[in-house]
Parts: structure tokens; C-alpha cells; sequence
């Protein structure tokens, strides 16, 4: 076992360097090293193409790593077939059987694992009860809606009592009020049976509000893993800050870097504070992020060593509970502020010139991307 | 017209009713008249766009089918060759040879016939009926009616000396019996039974027994043929569902290439490849796996018909299979194993059960069609072989017992018909996809 396979022994779902080509010229996952631990919920997050859903499929069993090892509770999985993992799968389009009723659909993980005519209704019953839809035992799939599907495919999942639960953008063909209900009902139940979660999903509100940590994949590599409010605030890198939430960014270069603070020379001459995160030398191009929930244009709200920097407003939206003001700020027409809709809070003009800033530690200088 | 119109208090804008109660458009039309009105273009436009095929059908094949289907009862020569000795006949016991009263009937009427013009001459049709029932009786009937006009009375010993048949009860009993406008003869013909001496329907001497043992047999063919394409298309339908569209296609038009071929070359070509002296068994004594005087006979017998007519109808049980599996998605399996079932019981109990339309749908085509089946059986079926297409064939081209291809080529179609019905009543023909 090498080093990265010990570090995360502890894990209840490990990928150890983990590699994946479908044509062997370009590999879609690369070197990915991964600890789930026991009850975690994890989310791989990214963008189409970004390799989370191989990753979820080597796991489940239904691709084979060409490199690297998946261990699962210590015991290495590349040779054992899906059907032997007891990994409890819910689909992108739930994959409920057509031709079974729901009770049928529930029914068939247990019949295959030999259990008794009893015990299987007790515990398609108990698991219907758990989703809410005790009484569609004897619906067919199709007479079901969207989100009744959805629950039926989780109980499905969660029937045979698996220890480890895969979902593949399970929410996906839902509209956003269900979404949101159902969001909350698989991390209650996730939590309140203690059973571990993967779930995959391209949908960064998603990945936020329901995981324990989540894994921003991009280009095969997982670019950040951390808990939602690090990964929100504290992005690792350019990708991670544009991908998670709202950001500004401006381009720049470094001109100094002292502990913990770094001044960026911004591409239009402006000189700001910055906290330097991906950059390491002096003379190296930077792209600085600021959320635009930090950035403010009343002074007094801003401690002492708050930056302030010149912009205009190019436009102005009115949301509701905020307000969003477009600016220009050093060249950049695409700079964002977001207000909160207070009594006092100022609703800029546009054409109007206002000073804004931000605390130095909000601004990350991260790596610039060609 | 006293129009009420709802108020806008009542909940109900813009609805109005007559005094009927009936709802009524903003106009004062009657809602249903109104809407007769706006749908009658597009039910003619629709009839329009069916009536030339719906003509077509009407004409070419229900009109067809019903006169087929008419023929197998229709039974007027002797009711229109012989009015009179029918009548004389009704006094007879069905017993011996009958009186002279009944011969000087027939001898009116045969004389009768003699003056109409040749073209109305009823003898002739006459002779080839009795002759369904009776082997000699075609020539006992022309060779009388040629000396008729010399005979004199006592007109029974002038029958009987022209032909020995006319001396015999049987001829007679078969002149009363079939002496009716309708006849149930060729059915009971049809099933292998004949009409005994008292006028019972019993079975025939086993030795002529030909028609039920044929149906039997056309009916295990077409199964066995349906299970044969059933077992090869299958594999192949499954494997095309799994390629890319495009590989699938190139590889469906391998499959549909046998369509596009004449039928006459295909069935031609399996001769080649399959007769004594041909391919396959030159290969085998070649290669050694058999001597010269173990020839297979795999053609002009069961097995032939099997084989060209399974790669023949392959195309009907691959398509629908195919249509049906392409619109399974992968996940189903994927979803199976992943609930703990192994691959076959996935495939068995998840896969399996969602191809049956495709499965009902191909068997049904293929087993419809190869139960009329003709050219191929009659070009590569020898005696073992032959369907009961071939017997009808026959009976048209060269018995010309029109009749009798009739009943059973009615029995065919009802037998058809019953089975679709029996499928129906235990599958459902709703879940049928053919496409």
C-alpha cells in the first residue's frame, strides 16, 4: 500500500490513484485520491464532462479503473461485479422497473437476496412509510409523478439496508420547489439511517446545501475537497471561485507578497491588497476574486483597512431582497455588487461615480488561467 | 331565442345557455351544433385522405375474400342441370337404383339442356361437380349426354346401359343430397370426412385422409419457424439496441438486405446450398465429418421449409424485436445488478419482460404469415414439407376444385383469425408493437 492508500486507510470509500481512459489516448480521470468516511454525505460536483460521474460509476461497478484501486471498507472492489457490492444506486431517471409495480420494484432487491414472502412486504412497507408513499404499493411506475418516482427509486435504494448509497443527479428532472423538498428529504434520511452518501451532481446549490463535503471536479482531477462554507469562501483556486457561486475576478499581477497579504497590480494600474492563495512569486499573473456580497459601497459598514477603489455604475437590478449593482471597476464591466435590500441601503444611479471596497482578506489572488 | 347570460357574480364569465339549458356560443349557436360545424372540415379532409386506399381495400381484398369465402358453399349445377329429375327424386327412399319416373326426369332434362345454347349448356358443370364426389362421374355424365337424344323408353335401361354409374345407388344419393343451392360437402371434404350410405357425415379411410394432418402440420411448421426466428433474431436484436445508431444501421440493412433480394433467388439459392449434391454437404464429405452415402437431406423436406422460411421472415421478428429494445435504456440492467440481482436474473427478470410486445408482436407477424406461406414450401418443400398453401394451390391450378380450395382456405383464415383472437384474450394486442 503506498502512502496515499495509508493516509486515507481510515476512509470507508477510498479511491487510491484511481485512473480512467475509455480510449487509452486521453484520460478522463486522473490520479484521483478520495476518502469517504463512515456516514459521510459527499458530493462530487462539476460540470459535464468533468469525470463525476465515472468516478460514481467505478465505484457502483459499472466501469472498471484502468488504474488505481477502489477499496470499500478496506477491501479492494476493481474484481467484484456490481451486483456483489451491496451499493444501493439511485438513477438519473430513476430505472423503476416499468413492467413491476412499486411494491414489485421494492421488492426485488430483497427477493434476489433470497429473504422470506414476510419479511420482504415488512420491509417494502417500512421502507414506503420512510419516503411517505406507503399507500402506491400497487401503482404501476408510469401512474406516478416526477417526484413520486423520485422517492420510490431512493426507498428502492435503501430497502436491502445498504451501507453505501450512490446517486447520479437524482434530482435532476424535477422542477426547483420540488428539488428543494427532495434536497431535504435524502439528507434527513441519509442522516437519520447513518448510511454513507456519494452523490453526483452538476448543481452547486445542490452540492451546498446537502453535503458534509463536497469534491469540485474539473479536467479528471478533483480541484478542491472541503466542506460547503470553506469551499464557498475559501476557494482554492480560479476555477473553484468561478464555479462555486458569484465572483468577480480581475487579472493582474503580483507585486509583493508579504505573510499573509500580496499587492496585485491590476491590469488597468490599480494597486489593491490581496490575499494570496495560488500565487507564489513575485512578477506572476494572478486573478483576484471578490464574492460581490462582500463588496460594499458604504463606508461605514467597512473597517479601517478596507479597500476602496474607484467605479461607475453601469446598471442597476432590482431583485427584492437584494439589490444588484453592475459596475466598472478597473477595467472590468462585469464587476458585481450585491446589496442587501435595507432602508438605508443607496440605490446607485447609472452613470454615477461611487467609491467601493472590500476587506483584504475577501479578495484571493488565485491562479490566472490562459 | 331567449339567451341567459351567465354573470360575472355567478363565477361563470362568459358562458351563456338557451332556454333549453343548453350552452350556447357569443352568437347564439348552440355550443354543440358550433362545434359539429368547426370539426366537419377536418373529418371530411380525413375521409378523403383514407377513401382511395379504403375503395382499394373494398374492391381488391374484402370483396375478394367474401366471394372466396361464398364459394365454399355455393353449390348450383345440379340444382340448375337437373330441376326436374330433383323433383322426381323426392319420392325416393335413397334405397336402390330409383324408379323409371326419375330416369325419364333426367332424360327431359338432359334433352332440355341439349337446346340451350353451348354456352348455357348446364351438363358440363354438372359433370365436374359429381365428379368432386364421385371419380367416374364426369365421364359417365358426358358420354350419356352425347347419346341422349337417341334413347327411348323404358329410359332407366338406356341410362344404365350407356354408363354402369347410373345403375348404382350411390350416384343417385349424391344427386339428392347435393341437389341444394348451398352444400356443407366441402367443408366436410375439408376435414377428412365423406357422407356414408345413410347420409351420416363419418371419416374418411384413413389412406385418403389428407387435409387435417396438413393442417397439423402447417400449423408446427409455422411455430417451429416462429421459434427458429425467434431464436436467432433475438441475439442479433439485442446486439443491434446496444451498437451506436450509426453502426446500427449499417448493420440493420445487412439485416432488411434479404427484402430487398427477389424471393425466387433467395429460395433458389438455399437449394444450391443445401441439396444432395450442394455446398454444405460437399463441404462436410470434404472436410471429412461425413461419408459419401451420409449425404443430410436437407432440402425438399421439413427441414428445407424450415430453413429458407426462417431466413426468409428473420426481417419480421428482427424489427419489432429491435424497436421494442431500442427504447429500453441500459440503466434498467444497470439498475437490476445494482439492486444484487446477477446478470441473468437481471436480464430474466428486468430485460426480458420489457421486450414481450416486441416478442408478441414479431411471433405474431411471423407466424401469420408463414402459416399461408406458399412459394417457398412449393419450391423447397417436397412432400414432407408442404403446407396447406400448397394443397389450395393445387386444388386451383389443377383439380380445379375451386370449391374445396375455398372451405379451406376459409378454414385458414378463421383459424387465423382465432388464434389472433386467443392472443388477444391472453396477451392483449394493444401491447403489440410493430414498430
Amino acid at each position: 500500500m503506498n502512502v496515499v492508500a495509508a493516509q486515507h486507510s481510515d476512509g470507508f470509500v477510498v479511491y487510491d490513484g484511481v485512473q480512467k481512459s475509455y480510449d487509452g489516448e486521453t484520460l478522463v480521470v486522473k490520479d484521483l485520491n478520495l476518502s469517504v468516511a463512515r456516514g459521510e454525505f459527499l458530493t462530487m460536483l462539476g460540470p459535464s464532462g468533468s469525470g463525476k460521474t465515472t468516478c460514481l460509476m467505478m465505484l457502483a461497478g459499472f466501469e472498471t479503473a484502468t488504474s488505481g484501486e477502489i477499496l470499500l471498507d478496506g477491501k479492494p472492489i476493481n474484481s467484484v461485479p456490481p451486483h456483489k457490492r451491496g451499493i444501493g444506486m439511485v438513477f438519473q431517471n430513476y430505472a423503476l422497473f416499468p413492467h413491476m409495480t412499486v411494491g414489485e420494484n421494492l421488492s426485488f432487491p430483497l427477493e434476489v437476496r433470497g429473504m422470506g414472502k414476510s419479511d420482504r412486504e415488512k420491509n417494502v412497507m417500512r421502507a414506503l412509510d420512510m419516503v411517505q408513499m406507503g399507500a402506491f404499493a400497487n401503482r404501476r411506475p408510469a401512474q406516478l409523478s416526477g417526484g413520486q418516482q423520485q422517492r420510490i427509486a431512493l426507498a428502492r435504494a435503501l430497502v436491502f439496508e445498504p451501507e453505501l448509497v450512490l446517486m447520479d443527479e437524482p434530482l435532476g428532472a424535477l422542477d426547483k420547489q420540488l428539488r428543494e423538498h427532495m434536497q431535504f428529504e435524502i439528507t434527513r434520511l441519509a442522516h437519520d439511517l447513518g448510511i454513507t452518501t456519494v452523490y453526483v451532481t452538476h448543481d452547486q446549490t445542490e452540492a451546498l446545501t446537502m453535503s458534509d463535503n463536497v469534491a469540485v471536479f474539473e479536467d479528471g482531477r478533483i480541484q478542491q475537497l472541503a466542506p460547503p462554507d470553506v469551499l464557498y469562501e475559501e476557494p482554492r483556486n480560479s476555477f473553484v471561485a468561478q464555479f462555486i457561486g458569484e465572483n468577480n475576478t480581475i487579472d493582474g499581477v503580483v507585486k509583493e507578497i508579504r505573510g499573509d497579504t500580496c499587492v496585485v497590480q491590476l491590469d488597468g494600474g490599480v494597486l489593491i491588497d490581496a490575499k494570496p492563495v495560488n500565487v507564489s512569486k513575485v512578477g506572476e499573473r494572478t486573478r483576484v476574486s471578490i464574492r460581490p456580497e462582500r463588496v460594499e459601497a458604504n463606508k461605514e459598514r467597512l473597517a479601517d483597512d478596507a479597500h476602496m477603489i474607484k467605479a461607475e455604475v453601469l446598471e442597476f437590478i432590482y431583485m427584492g431582497d437584494v439589490f444588484r449593482t453592475r459596475l466598472k471597476v478597473a477595467g472590468n464591466e462585469n464587476f458585481v455588487m450585491k446589496t442587501r435590500n435595507a432602508p438605508d441601503q443607496v440605490r446607485h444611479k447609472p452613470g454615477s461615480m461611487i467609491e467601493i471596497g472590500w476587506m483584504p482578506q475577501d479578495c484571493r489572488a488565485l491562479d490566472c488561467p490562459q | 331565442m331567449a339567451i341567459q347570460s351567465a354573470t360575472s357574480e355567478e363565477g361563470a364569465v362568459g358562458t351563456a345557455t338557451d332556454s333549453r339549458g343548453r350552452l350556447v356560443t357569443s352568437d347564439g349557436t348552440p355550443l354543440r351544433r358550433a362545434l359539429e360545424r368547426a370539426n366537419r372540415r377536418r373529418k371530411l379532409t380525413a375521409l378523403a385522405l383514407v377513401a382511395p386506399l379504403l375503395a382499394f381495400i373494398l374492391i381488391f381484398f374484402a370483396f375478394p375474400i367474401a366471394q372466396m369465402m361464398w364459394r365454399s358453399v355455393d353449390n348450383p349445377q345440379i340444382v340448375n342441370a337437373l330441376p326436374r329429375t330433383l323433383v322426381a327424386l323426392e319420392d325416393w327412399n335413397g334405397q336402390g337404383v330409383p324408379d323409371e319416373p326419375v330416369f325419364a326426369a333426367l332424360h327431359a332434362d338432359m334433352m332440355e339442356d341439349l337446346d340451350r345454347p353451348r354456352r348455357e349448356q348446364a351438363i358440363g358443370p354438372l359433370g365436374i361437380r359429381l365428379n368432386y364426389e364421385l371419380s367416374a362421374a364426369r365421364s359417365a355424365i358426358s358420354r350419356t349426354a352425347r347419346n341422349v337424344p337417341d334413347f327411348d323408353a323404358p329410359y332407366r335401361d338406356a341410362f344404365t346401359d350407356a354408363h354402369r354409374l347410373w345403375g348404382q345407388p350411390e350416384l343417385w344419393q349424391i344427386i339428392k343430397r347435393e341437389g341444394r343451392p348451398l352444400t356443407l360437402s366441402y367443408y366436410v371434404a375439408a376435414l377428412d370426412r365423406e357422407y356414408d350410405a345413410e347420409g351420416n357425415i363419418v371419416k374418411r379411410p384413413e389412406n385418403r385422409q389428407i387435409y387435417v394432418s396438413l393442417f397439423g402440420r402447417t400449423l408446427a411448421l409455422s411455430l417451429a419457424i416462429t421459434a427458429m426466428t425467434f431464436l436467432l433474431g433475438f441475439p442479433i436484436a439485442y446486439y443491434l439496441s446496444t451498437l451506436p445508431m450509426r453502426y446500427a444501421n449499417l448493420l440493420m440493412i445487412a439485416v432488411l438486405l434479404p427484402f430487398w433480394t427477389s424471393l425466387l433467388v433467395r429460395t433458389s439459392a438455399w437449394i444450391v446450398l443445401l441439396q444432395q449434391q450442394g455446398v454444405i454437404n460437399n463441404a462436410l464429405v470434404g472436410m471429412g465429418f461425413i461419408n459419401d452415402d451420409g449425404r443430410f437431406s436437407l432440402i425438399y423436406n421439413q427441414t428445407g421449409t424450415i430453413i429458407a422460411m426462417t431466413h426468409i421472415l428473420l426481417p419480421f421478428m428482427v424489427l419489432p424485436l429491435y424497436s421494442v429494445m431500442r427504447t429500453i435504456p441500459p440503466t434498467y440492467l444497470r439498475a437490476a445488478k445494482s439492486l444484487g440481482a446477477t446478470p441473468w436474473t437481471a436480464f430474466r427478470r428486468v430485460y426480458f419482460p420489457q421486450t414481450l410486445p416486441g416478442i408478441g408482436a414479431g411471433g405474431v407477424l411471423v407466424f401469420i404469415i408463414s402459416i399461408g406461406y406458399y412459394i417457398t414450401p412449393a419450391l423447397v418443400s417436397g412432400q414432407s414439407g408442404r403446407m396447406i398453401s400448397n394443397e389450395i394451390a393445387r386444388h386451383i391450378q389443377q383439380s380445379l376444385n375451386w370449391g374445396l380450395a375455398a372451405a379451406l382456405g376459409t378454414m385458414l383464415l378463421v383459424g387465423v383469425l382465432v388464434l389472433y383472437w386467443l392472443y388477444n384474450r391472453l396477451v392483449g394486442t394493444d401491447s403489440l408493437k410493430f414498430g
